[in-house]
């Protein structure tokens, strides 16, 4: 039985478990086994102490007071903006805007470069694999402008189908946006050659990167991806809900008119005219998320002081593992068999619904995901209406997956 | 259908030690539900939920509520059959006062009744409770 390599060798995997409170904690009387990190990540104690800090020792509003507290929260707040650009190889922090979430990083490309850029006649091009996230704000910005929604198929393995593009992309396509890691196969796209190929056919056309399983995952660069916008989420990352981060150019940002309007994103407001600050204040209009941001510089610090290199290598292995247990089980299909995987395992079985797989894996202590992920017509694509996901995090471990194994035997014997 | 009650019911449930066992039983009773012609397994008929399928074809006759359902999984199954046993053909009076959430509690089985927007039995009983002229 291999056994799964333990992040840093200085910290082993059970040291890592322990910066985790929820993870000590019981599901329906169990211990659990947390596999949902693929759709939020627990927190360790370093980001929910972040946040408790700033909260207790000097919190006020930031960029308009001249008193000491709102200096040190708004020192705190834009001292993450850089720690960001340097966690995915940004120029320059004045690219890194905050939002909400990828979903309202996405809305914000698609509602004001969209808008922009877009005519009636253009094409903008996504693929079959994309959250929902990553396709109703452009169909809504196609309607809105008269452009065509395009779809990269993705093949029964569930990679896509990178000729594709080459095919797809023509003069008239202004817009690409691909998920780099798929949220419900694993799938690991080669987003770099993607850009590359995008781009070698129409110089002109902007590439948005769905970035909220990579971010997590392992490391980013967005320079060397060669991409215009990457979007990630906190809560993902080991930090607080309610904080995403959208990564544009400068140049880009530069032309992009503002997406909402209110405070801290002026220079001057008069009834007849406004101007607006520069980016990224331009894009972040009112007060924002302060204290999840601040969480999220803490949980980047944490990640980044395990290594995000090691990070993906643990998933890697544990993710192997996973795959040789789980060869126990009869009847399961999986979903995302490419060779480029992340920790995400997606499967049905033929003796049970799901549902009943999912509730029962709960009366085991067993988080996993059941449905269809918001990803509605790639479960149509594959003729399914909802899987089964495991996902992995840096904190998961052989118990995890033994937990799972086993509940899944016990689904087995109640179900089939 | 069914004669018996929920109260019955729990009484059979309280007397299981674990989890498999009691949802063994929900599953058994889940294959007993009557079943449902397939032509009305249909769209309209869909009870919106995220993960299983549930149909549901409600009628109140004479202030009698009646009702045909079934679901795609089996679990969920279990729990429209405790429905049934709760709710068919009685008053829609009965329906709109009765403590569904309470007797689920003493089945062991309240996180299904959970406000969940995924959990499409919680839609079921938010519907017939609708229905019945429950807010």
């Amino acid at each position: 039985m291999a056994k799964a390599v333990a992040p840093k060798s200085v910290r082993t995997i059970a040291d890592l478990r322990a910066d985790f409170p929820t993870l000590a904690g019981k599901m329906s009387g169990k211990p659990v086994a947390y596999l949902d990190t693929g759709a939020s990540a627990q927190k360790p104690q370093a980001v929910i102490d972040a946040m408790k800090d700033v909260m207790e020792s000097h919190y006020a509003n930031i960029h308009r007071g001249l008193y000491e507290f709102s200096q040190t929260t708004t020192t705190e707040y834009e001292a993450v903006r850089a720690k960001v650009a340097g966690f995915i190889g940004a120029g320059s922090e004045n690219e890194v805007i905050f939002t909400r979430n990828t979903t309202e990083a996405i809305n914000l490309v698609a509602h004001s470069w969209g808008r922009r850029v877009l005519e009636r006649g253009d094409d903008v091009i996504i693929t079959e694999m994309e959250h929902h996230a990553n396709i109703v704000p452009w169909q809504l910005v196609c309607g809105m402008t008269g452009a065509k929604l395009k779809v990269v198929p993705v093949n029964d393995d569930g990679t896509l189908n990178i000729a594709a593009f080459e095919h797809m992309v023509t003069e008239k396509t202004k817009i690409v946006s691909f998920v780099h890691i798929s949220n419900s196969l694993g799938t690991i796209n080669p987003a770099k050659k993607i850009v590359e190929i995008c781009k070698a056919k129409n110089p002109n056309v902007t590439v948005l990167i769905d970035g909220s399983q990579s971010a997590v995952h392992g490391p980013v660069n967005v320079q060397d991806l060669g991409c215009d916008f990457f979007a990630f989420t906190g809560h993902k990352l080991y930090g607080p809900t309610g904080v995403g981060v959208l990564w544009a150019k400068a140049e880009i940002l530069e032309q992009m008119p503002p997406y909402q309007g209110g405070g801290d994103m002026i220079e001057q407001v008069t009834f007849a005219k406004t101007t607006f600050k520069e980016a990224p204040a331009k894009f972040e209009a009112g007060t924002p998320a302060i204290v999840e941001v601040i969480g999220l510089g803490a949980a980047i610090d944490y990640v980044q002081g395990i290594g995000m290199d090691v990070i993906a290598a643990h998933e890697k292995s544990l993710f192997e593992y996973a795959m040789k247990e789980l060869a126990a089980i009869p009847g399961l299909t999986y979903y995302g068999t490419g060779p480029d995987k992340a920790g995400i395992i997606s499967f049905r079985a033929d003796w049970g619904h799901p549902s009943d797989i999912g509730m029962i894996l709960d009366q085991c202590g067993v988080a996993v995901r059941t449905g269809h992920h918001c990803c509605q017509p790639l479960m149509q694509r594959f003729g399914v209406e909802a899987t089964v996901r495991a996902s992995l995090g840096l904190y998961s471990d052989e118990n995890d997956i033994d937990a799972l194994v086993d509940g899944l035997h016990k689904a087995r014997s109640l179900l089939g | 259908m069914p004669e018996r009650t929920l109260e019955e019911l729990a009484e059979s449930f309280a007397l299981f030690s674990d989890w498999e066992e009691r949802y063994r039983y929900l599953i058994d009773l889940g294959a007993r539900l009557p079943p449902m012609d397939d032509a009305l397994k249909v769209e309209e008929h869909l009870v919106r939920g995220c993960t299983s399928k549930v149909w549901l074809v409600p009628s109140i006759q004479n202030g009698v509520f009646h009702f045909m359902a079934d679901s795609d999984a089996q679990i969920v199954r279990g729990l429209v059959y405790l429905l049934m046993v709760a709710f068919q053909d009685k008053p829609v009076d009965y329906v709109r006062t009765y403590d569904i959430r309470g007797a689920f509690e003493r089945l062991g089985l309240h996180q299904h009744l959970s406000p969940n927007r995924r959990n499409g039995f919680f839609a079921m009983v938010e519907k017939i409770r609708a229905l019945a002229g429950a807010v």
